[in-house]
């Protein structure tokens, strides 16, 4: 399914990921996931947060570049080579995947985030 | 409009004999009543009689910005100090300022030519023109002032700072006019959009920029963020303040008051005049001024003139964009390159904001240039291979318009330090060595 994932650009700078995380405790924003992308001079920061908007909205005032994009949240089960299954079918219909990451909310399943270059084509693959 | 049609509209040959004749009093006047000029015409072998038209003036030595300091505060004057009336000072960032000083007469000057400027624009006494220069020895504030009062406008003297109070009393009051750097207009163009207001609600519709070099970039950036025409207006403390010049409808070159400022084009490192239309630096007499006259001063900027008549009516010379000052001028491993270029190609990327910074080092005896660009906030991306994308157009562009490969640094919105004057665009950290 398309979830809102919350990315912020943030420079290398000492402390500026407190400042983000401090402004969504401030909010009384839950995170279950993040991930950073990184170079030498930035990075961009993705996070799947309880309520995407306000959370958006609390990054924004704080004066941060934070933006909501759509990304492809699928169901996994927390077993071995169940990646693989679920990778296997995107490769096999021709998807290619920017990103992805991954979480963890119980023992027996996992959630996988995704990027792919085609969001239309990689939900209907998935759901098939 | 037009203001002065007579002084504005004269052929060439009637400005000529105008200027000869009012060169060849000024300099008459220098030299009774002002001792540097005196001797500096006698050590370059010069006498008042030699001058007979303005094609003399290059018998006429130069005067330096360094003049100005070494005769500090009152060298240069050629009146007594009982005759003048106001004085103004640069906005210098080092050691003691340049100090000017004003006869009533040539307060009448600055505003007539104000008057110029702002009739230029279509600006009448029915507009309210907000002057957000700064007031004070800065000659911005007061010389938008006496402009607008010339024309019979409302002022509504803001001076600069206090920004969401500009934007209330530009609102509540119904500011026409804006007179303000161009810098601080994009400061207070993204407070309107904070603000809230409908931009319909505001009677805005022109821009008076200057006191800083800017781009044709940075018009179409300030005049689409604020809905405005966007003109420029030129001036430098020691000739008289803003009014020396400005930009008609036309917006095709900047006009200059050469009735009362005679302009002249000479390579920067000769000192010899370039024929008309080359680029090298301004120099300008004052040739009607009484307090403080200077002959041939050395401008540092750099610019090309165009006598053509322009499709205004006026036939006043028009100056091209200042391309630069010699003194902004960076030399980065040998190639020369200015400030204005990294903002040409910086306003012409939409991706990016009209805000950025330039720092230069010296790391293992090699020059680095870095650029810190703002990206708009509608292009941060959430996939890192999009913004090294960008990172590298942004690089390839610079690299093609300066000749050098600069380091491209990204950072967060509203991470440049702000002006509310005269922007800082430059760091360069080699001087601290």
């Amino acid at each position: 399914m398309l979830i809102k994932q919350l990315s912020v650009f943030l420079e290398n700078k000492t402390g500026r990921f407190t400042e983000v995380a401090a402004a969504l405790k401030d909010a009384g924003i839950n995170m279950s996931a993040f991930t950073v992308s990184e170079n030498s001079d930035f990075g961009i920061v993705r996070l799947i947060v309880s309520e995407p908007t306000a959370a958006y909205s609390a990054l924004k005032k704080a004066g941060f570049a934070a933006s909501l994009n759509d990304v492809v949240c699928a169901h996994c089960d927390n077993k071995p080579g169940a990646l693989s299954t679920l990778l296997n079918k995107l490769t096999a219909a021709g998807i290619s995947i920017e990103y992805m990451y991954a979480f963890s909310i119980d023992d027996t399943s996992a959630q996988i985030v995704l990027k792919p270059n085609d969001m239309d084509k990689c939900i209907i693959t998935l759901e098939s | 409009m037009i203001w002065n049609e007579p002084m504005e509209c004269m052929s060439r040959e009637d400005m000529r004999r105008l200027q000869s004749e009012r060169l060849k009093r000024t300099v008459e006047h220098v030299y009774q009543n002002c001792e540097p000029y005196r001797k500096r015409m006698q050590e370059k072998g010069v006498m008042p009689h030699d001058i007979h038209s303005i094609d003399d003036i290059v018998k006429l030595p130069f005067t330096s910005k360094k003049d100005l300091r070494d005769y500090y505060p009152y060298g240069l004057l050629s009146v007594p100090i009982s005759e003048i009336v106001r004085l103004q000072a640069s906005s210098g960032t080092t050691g003691k300022p340049i100090v000017v000083g004003y006869t009533r007469n040539d307060l009448a000057i600055w505003a007539e030519v104000g008057a110029r400027c702002f009739t230029a624009y279509g600006l009448t006494k029915k507009d309210v023109v907000q002057v957000s220069y700064g007031y004070g020895l800065f000659t911005g504030g007061l010389g938008a002032h006496a402009a607008t009062e010339a024309i019979g406008g409302t002022v509504l003297p803001t001076s600069s700072g206090n920004t969401e109070k500009q934007i209330m009393l530009m609102h509540d009051l119904g500011s026409v006019a804006l007179a303000c750097t161009p810098s601080y207009a994009l400061f207070l163009a993204d407070a309107l959009l904070d603000s809230g207001i409908p931009r319909e609600e505001f009677k805005l519709r022109v821009g008076a920029f200057g006191a800083e070099p800017w781009t044709e970039g940075m018009r179409r950036d300030l005049e689409s963020k604020l809905g405005i025409k966007a003109y420029d207006i030129y001036g430098l403390t020691e000739i008289i303040g803003p009014g020396v010049g400005h930009e008609c409808v036309c917006q095709n070159g900047t006009h200059l008051c050469e009735d009362h400022f005679f302009p002249e084009i000479i390579n920067p490192d000769t000192g010899e005049p370039l024929p008309p239309g080359q680029t090298g630096e301004l120099v300008f007499s004052t040739i009607s001024k009484d307090g403080m006259p200077l002959l041939r001063f050395r401008t540092r900027d750099l610019t090309s003139l165009n006598y053509e008549k322009c499709a205004c009516g006026r036939t006043s010379v028009r100056m091209a964009r200042i391309l630069g000052r010699c003194d902004d001028m960076l030399i980065i491993r040998g190639v020369n390159v200015f400030p204005s270029q990294v903002e040409s190609v910086i306003c012409e990327l939409p991706e990016l904001e009209p805000h950025y910074l330039l720092v230069v080092d010296r790391v293992n005896n090699l020059d680095t240039l870095e650029v810190q660009v703002e990206v708009n906030e509608k292009f941060y991306s959430d996939e890192m291979t999009k913004m090294l994308e960008l990172k590298k157009r942004i690089t390839h562009r610079l690299q093609s318009v300066l000749g050098i490969t600069p380091d491209v640094k990204l950072v967060e919105p509203r991470s440049i330090e702000r002006s509310q004057g005269k922007a800082k665009r430059v760091n360069d950290k080699r001087k601290l060595q």
